[in-house]
């Protein structure tokens, strides 16, 4: 016998139905190697928990209350492996194939548990998926995010769409800049711009995303460049290529 | 009258086809010529530009025929309409065939031709008659296979939709979502709780083969489909515990108006699903139905959280239930929606219809 089969998996059962939550419980009661060390009934309790505890293995339900199972995975970051449990959800399970992520079907049997389980734990530590790549193959086509969700700590904000001002690239983080305040996020900015619905949203600039909305006007800046304006006062920089990307969208909008 | 545009259909094309100019001249050139006193060079020089210039004849008989469609006045209106037109035609062809004649006149083997003309211009009205008549004739023989056409249109266009409505109704029955939720929570508690295992199968059995046999019936009482209602939230009762809570308010007289079959089933699913579930303490619907003034108004009110994560299926149990209103009643039913930040209320309005009046 390995060691890695004597070290015991701490897990995290993260589901809103109690019965839910019970099956798999007692489903994993029959792998010693699994402990559970927390049970959660949303999305915040499991990102609290997931701070606190570190655990080495995620069971996560996708629909929950306040936070889905890809909005705790994007917060958590990707170091801990999950297993998605979902009742039904055609796009759900199509992003889990593509990724290549566990899952799980409701009703759960004892069988594909176990199959899942194995993997986890063959699967070298060094995986990572890319959360918000997932959660956007999880969107139908044609469907943007509606919020954005960040952590800062253990605090968990949730920005909707409408009430962010602009995006900023800061190396590998973007900047969320809503309501005079601006929110650190672990993502890129083009994976952020493909989230967002581009009739709202325009990349004006290699490193800025702008709402639409809040652009008040469009200046000239020095020689060949220029800055765009918003309501509140601020002044981002716009490229030549941003500079056209919103003017025809401007065009579509009239 | 005519001019009360009454019909919603789509007015018809008129249509004249340029070649038509050539049974014009058929017709004229020989006219002219066994007629009257023109020669047959003069005929056909004269003949043929002026079919030429006699489409508007078709063309306007064509827009008084869809003015004055078939069997809607009384026959004398009709013809007398035609008859206006078929003359008032025939003398601006006439207007137009005097320059003709006068310029041709000016060929010197062609003298005198204005002349003659003059003596001959009521065969211009006589032809320009008979092109109206035909042109007539064949406009409303047009029409009427257009409408023809029409009318199989609509019929296959109804019967798609009836179908479409009908198997999405069918889907929205049985939402998976819902079935293996159920089932997971089945095979949760045959561990736990053997017996409220078993009353959960009977539950999900009772709600299958209702909803099942619902799909046969047009109509049902409203009290049938409150039955149905009861046991699709006893199983989410299951599965939510303590996070669903349910208040109702039905007045007596409701339980016997007729509704469509399942038209609340999918509301009340949109309740539990995208607001119940989505609010980590639950939430409360809420379900009134009363009849006032030979109406039915029901209402289906749930709390939500605007902040949560959306659902899939958003909007398709909606569609759904409006378009079935629709096609029932057509303008005779109304369904509102309003979202506040915290509730979500779908309220509508239809024809109070009970077993005994039907």
């Amino acid at each position: 016998m390995s060691k890695a089969e004597h070290r015991k998996l701490r897990t995290l059962v993260v589901d809103d139905e109690d019965l839910a939550r019970q099956v798999l419980r007692e489903l994993l009661g029959a792998h010693p190697e699994i402990e559970v060390i927390a049970e959660c009934r949303n999305g915040l309790e499991a990102v609290k928990a997931f701070a606190e505890h570190k655990p080495d293995l995620l069971f996560l339900d996708v629909q929950m209350p306040k936070l889905t199972g890809f909005d705790v995975l994007e917060l958590i970051g990707a170091e801990t492996p999950v297993i998605f449990v979902t009742a039904y959800d055609e796009y759900a399970m199509k992003a889990f194939e593509v990724h290549a992520v566990d899952y799980l079907l409701k009703p759960v049997g004892k069988e594909r548990l176990a199959s899942a389980l194995q993997r986890v734990k063959a699967r070298p530590p060094e995986k990572v998926l890319a959360a918000s790549e997932l959660a956007a193959a999880a969107r139908p086509a044609g469907q943007f995010a509606e919020r954005l969700v960040v952590k800062d700590g253990t605090r968990v904000t949730l920005i909707p769409v409408g009430k962010l001002d602009f995006a900023e690239a800061q190396d590998d983080y973007v900047a969320l800049a809503s309501e005079g305040k601006k929110h650190l996020k672990q993502q890129t900015i083009a994976s952020l711009e493909a989230a967002l619905d581009p009739r709202l949203f325009v990349r004006i600039h290699r490193s800025y995303i702008v709402n639409l909305e809040r652009v008040a006007r469009i200046e000239p800046y020095g020689k060949e460049s220029r800055v765009a304006v918003l309501a509140s006062g601020i002044k981002l920089p716009v490229s030549r290529a941003g500079y056209a990307r919103l003017q025809t969208l401007l065009e579509e909008r009239s | 009258m005519a001019t009360v545009m009454a019909e919603r259909r789509k007015a018809p094309a008129v249509r004249v086809p340029k070649l038509a100019w050539i049974p014009i001249a058929i017709v004229l050139v020989p006219s002219l010529f066994t007629l009257g006193h023109i020669s047959w060079l003069s005929a056909l020089l004269l003949g043929i530009p002026l079919s030429l210039f006699s489409l508007f004849i078709p063309l306007a008989a064509g827009y008084v025929c869809r003015f004055s469609p078939s069997g809607r006045d009384r026959w004398w209106s009709s013809a007398l309409t035609h008859l206006v037109a078929a003359l008032l035609l025939s003398f601006l062809w006439r207007l137009i065939a005097t320059p003709f004649a006068r310029a041709l006149s000016f060929i010197p083997q062609l003298y005198g031709l204005d002349k003659q003309f003059a003596q001959d211009a009521w065969i211009i009205y006589f032809v320009g008659c008979i092109v109206y008549s035909l042109s007539a004739a064949f406009h409303y023989v047009a029409f009427a296979q257009d409408a023809a056409r029409q009318v199989e249109l609509k019929a296959v266009e109804t019967s798609m939709l009836a179908r479409d409505a009908e198997l999405r109704a069918l889907r929205a029955q049985i939402n998976p979502h819902f079935l293996f939720n159920s089932l997971n929570s089945i095979s949760a508690l045959t561990s736990v709780d053997g017996a409220r295992a078993r009353e959960m199968c009977l539950l999900l059995a009772d709600f299958l083969r209702l909803t099942l046999g619902m799909g046969e019936k047009s109509v049902i009482p409203f009290s049938e489909e409150l039955a149905l209602l009861e046991k699709f939230l006893a199983i989410e009762k299951v599965r939510f515990g303590e996070r669903l809570r349910m208040t109702e308010s039905i007045e007596e007289g409701a339980r016997q108006c007729l509704i469509p079959a399942l038209l609340l089933q999918p509301l009340l699913e949109n309740a539990v699903s995208h607001g119940i579930a989505s609010m980590a303490d639950g939430g409360t619907i809420h379900l009134e139905a009363r009849v006032q003034a030979g109406r039915l108004g029901i209402v289906v009110e749930n709390d939500r959280d605007d902040e949560a994560p959306s659902r899939r299926r958003n909007g398709v149990g909606l569609k759904n239930v409006r378009s079935r209103l629709e096609a029932r009643y057509g303008r005779e039913a109304s369904l509102r929606t309003e979202a506040a930040e915290d509730r979500f209320r779908v309220s509508m309005s239809l024809p109070a219809e009970y077993a005994e009046t039907r």
